[in-house]
This record gives structure tokens, sequence and C-alpha cells, in this order.
């Protein structure tokens, strides 16, 4: 088989060798085979290059988690386009801001959110063209669409576009301190160089069966989507709801027969907590993968106990490395321990190191700021030049590693361990969340004065706290907040708590101080 | 035991909703018709925990269904669920 350096290479090689596998199973939908899928990728890839896609051009995906979702992703790589996927499920304002910002060539949507995209957004020049899709499910909806389509006004059929490695692949969009989201920019060599170390180290199968658990706006989805992909093997869409749903999820994983488990340990935990494990068999689970926070030594305990024979990894890596470290849990986790595990080592494809304010190297077991470099590193924010600089660390011999904002240390077994944030990023659930982005929206309530916004970190997982302050002594209602808020920003960045001051306490320079509300109760 | 009727039921949603999700709030902002889910009060680990508590304290079992926003969205809904099931 041919090497691929592009993601849709995937495909096409899986279409070749194992035209008839299912591909993509949908609970509940139905499923597609890599046939299907190749065919249904290249209708797609006709009609968004007829309406004016080119390479290098951007496409906005906005589809409930589907198959229909997964064949926009890989008509809009066909066209030689980056795909952005917006969260269907937060507020529409922020799907419409993303694509405005990057400058969609086009739109693959269903209906449903269409009027949103386009009330929502600035389009100078209306909004770009949309292939609008009745729903989503087992593909018939994208499929149906094109089909209507092709009658109205037919697209020829276009060759694949295989552009340039260093092309961009797609654009996750992440918090952003500023208030808005940022789109981190990820090439076909980004994500094809993890999907390879994603091979090396677990050695799929074809007839594995990989879960599909995180949003597709999310850097989990990479290793969920190319990775069975490339190997041939099957994607099992676990949809948003059923995803929350521990007493639904848990006998799911068994029926589907899943092979390869990947979510955040928060999901974990809710499953162990809520999800009666020990009534469903597991036996065809290989690999449980979790990433994207701390995940608490009581509940994986709790978890491996009650789902014992897997082997455990922790995956480790912003969205702009993905992963770049990973650990092996052990078999037994001793019942004494309290220390969540490290984060591992270096991923053969990627190089680390720790270093201090300075750049330079810390001694081993001496905090400092772990820098990555390596094929898998984004280019940067889109059209965010001076946020992009301010990430970089150029060293002696001109080499540019990225700063990952985490502080750790490299412990005596080999392993970096993690210590916490050097900035005002916190991970809850596994979603990146900017503090500044919070009180950035709370900015924008017409009663509200001063906002900020801080973490606070249990055995539960972390908790968002807000304190406002009214303008003109109006009284703030702590419901009113938490809607304006859900309005405004998802679900997940909703804060907690609120607690409603006269005026905020300031330090000495009048500045908020963040460590005298850090110590309120 | 005599099952307890809807108010009272109303009332103990309240409460675990004000302590747990709402401290400070005033407790006459939230009311039977509030919502819950989509004002963004309970997100789903939040109508998790209700669930539970609900479970324990009246010892009514919701199936996956019930606790879908439609149930879940307002005390007055809640209540009428959970007092429907101990009849």
């Amino acid at each position: 088989m041919n090497r691929a350096i592009l993601l849709h290479q995937f495909l096409d090689h899986a279409a070749e060798a194992r035209p008839d596998a299912v591909a993509v199973d949908n609970p509940g939908s139905g499923t597609i085979t890599y046939r299907g899928l190749a065919e249904l990728t290249d209708r797609l890839r006709d009609r968004l290059v007829h309406l004016g896609v080119r390479p290098g051009d951007r496409v906005g995906v906005c589809i409930t988690k589907s198959i229909d979702a997964v064949g926009a992703i890989f008509g809009a790589l066909k066209a030689g386009a980056a795909y952005v996927p917006a969260d269907p499920h937060a507020p529409m304002s922020r799907a419409a801001y993303i694509f405005g910002n990057c400058a969609v060539k086009a739109i693959v949507a269903e209906n449903k959110f269409v009027d949103g995209l386009r009330q929502e957004g600035e389009w100078p020049n209306g909004l770009p063209p949309v292939v609008s899709l009745d729903g989503s499910g087992d593909g018939t909806a994208l499929r149906t669409a094109l089909q209507r389509e092709q009658a109205r006004d037919p697209a020829p059929v276009v060759p694949t576009v295989y552009p340039d490695q260093d092309s961009l692949g797609y654009i996750l969009y992440t918090s952003g301190s500023t208030g808005r989201p940022k789109g981190v920019m990820l090439t076909h060599r980004n994500g094809v160089s993890y999907v390879d170390w994603c091979t090396e180290v677990f050695d799929p199968k074809p007839q594995d069966r990989f879960s599909s658990h995180a949003p597709f706006h999310f850097d989990l989805s990479i290793l969920d989507i190319y990775v069975p992909i490339k190997h041939g093997s099957t994607l099992v869409l676990i949809g948003y709801e059923v995803g929350k749903e521990p007493a639904n999820l848990a006998p799911l994983i068994a029926e589907k027969r899943i092979t390869a488990w990947y979510s955040t340990p928060s999901t974990l935990t809710l499953l162990a907590q809520y999800g009666n494990l020990q009534q469903y068999d597991y036996s065809a689970l290989r690999y449980v993968f979790f990433a994207g926070e701390v995940f608490p030594v009581k509940h994986l305990r709790e978890f491996k106990r009650l789902v014992p024979h897997p082997r455990y990894f922790n995956l480790y890596g912003p969205t702009e490395t993905n992963v770049c470290t990973f650990y092996e849990v052990p078999k037994v986790v001793p019942e004494d321990r309290t220390e969540p595990y490290p984060i591992g080592k270096a991923c053969s494809h990627c190089e680390a190191r720790v270093v201090d304010e300075n750049g330079k190297d810390v001694q081993p077991g001496d905090p400092g700021e772990l820098i990555i470099r390596g094929p898998s590193v984004t280019q940067g924010y889109w059209n965010l030049p001076e946020q992009t600089a301010k990430v970089w660390f150029t060293d002696g011999s001109a080499t540019k590693w990225y700063r990952t904002g985490d502080i750790v240390y490299f412990d005596g077994g080999g392993d970096y361990v993690y210590r916490g944030r050097r900035d005002r990023m916190v991970k809850k659930r596994g979603y990146r969340i900017e503090l500044g982005e919070i009180e950035a929206c709370l900015y924008r309530h017409p009663s509200i004065h001063q906002a900020a916004v801080i973490s606070k970190e249990n055995e539960e997982g972390v908790k968002i706290r807000a304190f406002v302050s009214p303008r003109d002594g109006v009284k703030l209602s702590i419901i009113g907040l938490k809607k304006f808020c859900s309005e405004n920003l998802p679900i997940y960045m909703v804060p907690d708590l609120f607690s409603v001051l006269g005026s905020l306490p300031t330090t000495s320079t009048d500045k908020i101080d963040y460590q005298r509300l850090k110590a309120m109760e | 035991m005599v099952a307890p009727n809807q108010d009272e039921i109303a009332r103990g949603i309240k409460e675990f909703i004000l302590r747990e999700f709402l401290p400070g709030e005033n407790p006459d902002e939230l009311t039977a018709t509030t919502p819950l889910v989509t004002a963004g009060i309970l997100d789903s680990v939040g109508t998790l925990k209700l669930v539970m508590y609900i479970e324990e304290k009246w010892g009514a079992r919701l199936s996956a269904h019930e606790t879908d926003v439609e149930y879940m969205n307002t005390i007055g809904n809640i209540a009428k669920l959970i007092s429907n099931k101990l009849k």
C-alpha cells in the first residue's frame, strides 16, 4: 500500500483495500462502507469545487455528529480545502463568528442552522454558498442534498485535489483569552504524523472498532476519525446526547463491541459512577485512551477495577501539537496512590524540553514550561500573528519550539509530570477554557460593571466561579446571569457559581485582586 | 409511608438546586417555571446529580428518556413526573 501523506489518502487507500468493510457506524441511524463513503465524498468534492472552493480555501462544517458530518469533512479535504468544524450545540453566534473569521468559501450545514448562521454573523458579501442538509444520520441527508443540487445545477466530476503536505487540513477553534475563539491551523503533515505515531504504538487492526466520543471540533477527534480510516477499521460515532448519558453509553460500548475507547477522564468517571459497568461485557475492549485533563487517581482506580483488562494510556497534548507525550498506566493502581499519573514520555515524532523563563533547560525534578517541536506542531493561529509569535520559543540554533504554557517537571523514572498552567487557561471536562473569554462575555452584559472569573479544583473536578459587580446598583439575578452566559457561550463555559459583590477588590495598582477573590469562600 | 405530594417534591427539588447550583440566589427568583437546562442552570452533570438526589430522597427511578430536557427543564415538570411515579 502506498504511504499516505495527506489525510484524505487514508480514505482513498481504505476504499481500495477494504471497499465493503464498514467505515462508519452511527448507532441508531445506520452504517456506510468504505466504497460508499468514498463515493459520497467524491460527489461533495465535485459540488464544492463547482461552488468555487479551491486548494487553500476553508470549508465550514456545522452538522450534528453523523455519517453526513464525516462525509462533509472528507469532501472538503478532497476539494483541497481545510475543513473548519463548528460546534452545532453552542450558540450559533459562535459558529458564525468562526466561519466569518477564517473566511470560509463554502459551508456544509444542516438546514436548521443556516438561518442562525446568516443572522448571527457579519457577512459583508452575504453568507457563502451553503450545501444545506435536511438532517443528519446515515449519510442520506448529504446524498439527497447533493442529488437535489445536481438536478438543479449539475456539477461536473473533477479529480480529487492532492495539495502539498504543508497545506492546511483543518482549523480547530479553541477558547481565546481576548474574548473570541482562536483558530489553531493544522496541516496535513501535522495530522498524518500524529496518526502514523498512533499506528506505531497501538498497532490498529482492520477488525478494530474505534469510538468517536469527542466532538469533531475537539482535537481528540483526529485520532478518532483518521486512525480507524487509515487501517480500514470501523469508526463508531457516539452522539452528543448519548455521550453525556452514562446509563445509555455504558451498554452501547458493549453492544457495539468497541475495541478502542477514547474520551476525557470526566466521561470515564461518569461511566464508573453512573454506568453500572459491571453489568456489561467489555471483553472486546483492547484500549482505553484518555486525554484533555488530569484524571483523579481515585476515579481512574475505580474505572480500572470495573474494566480491568484493557491497556490504559494517558495521552497528553494541547490542540496545537495534538498528543505529544504519552504514558501507559500500570496494570495495578495502588490503593494508597493519590498523585495523578505522569503525562509520560515524548512521542517518537516529537521532541520535548522543560525550560525556565529565560529558555534555559531546568534540572530534572525542577518545574519549568514544557516546549515541543516536531511535525505535528501547528503553524499558529488563523489571522493572529501577534498571538502566534508569543507561543514560539526560538532556541540558539534557530529552531522553533511551541510553548505549551503547561508547567511540568521531569521525574526520576523518565516521565514528565504535569503541575499546572502558567496562564489563565483551565480545562473543564477536557474543554479548554480561557477565563478571559468568559470575562469578556460578562462585560457585554448591560448591567455588569466589573467581572472577574476564577477556577477552583477539587476531586469533583474544576469549577468556574464568576464575581460580578452591578452597574448603578442594579439588582443582578444569578439565574439571569447564567441565562445570559448560556446564550453567548458554550454550556461548558457557563460559570458554575456566581457571586455578586458591591465592587470587586483591587490591588494597590487598581487592578482586580484575583488573589483575594481566590481566598473568598 | 404516605407518598409526598407534588408541592413537597417541588420544594425539595428547589432547595437542592438553590444549594447545589445557585448558592447566593434569592429563592424567589427560582420558580416552578424557570427554565433549568435551557438557561444554563443544569448542565449534563448537574442533571445527573439531580437525578441521583431524586432517586435517593424519594426512591423514584427515572428511565433514560425521562432525563431529557422536556421533562427536566422546570421544577414544575420534574415534580409532576416524580409525584406521578410515586402514586
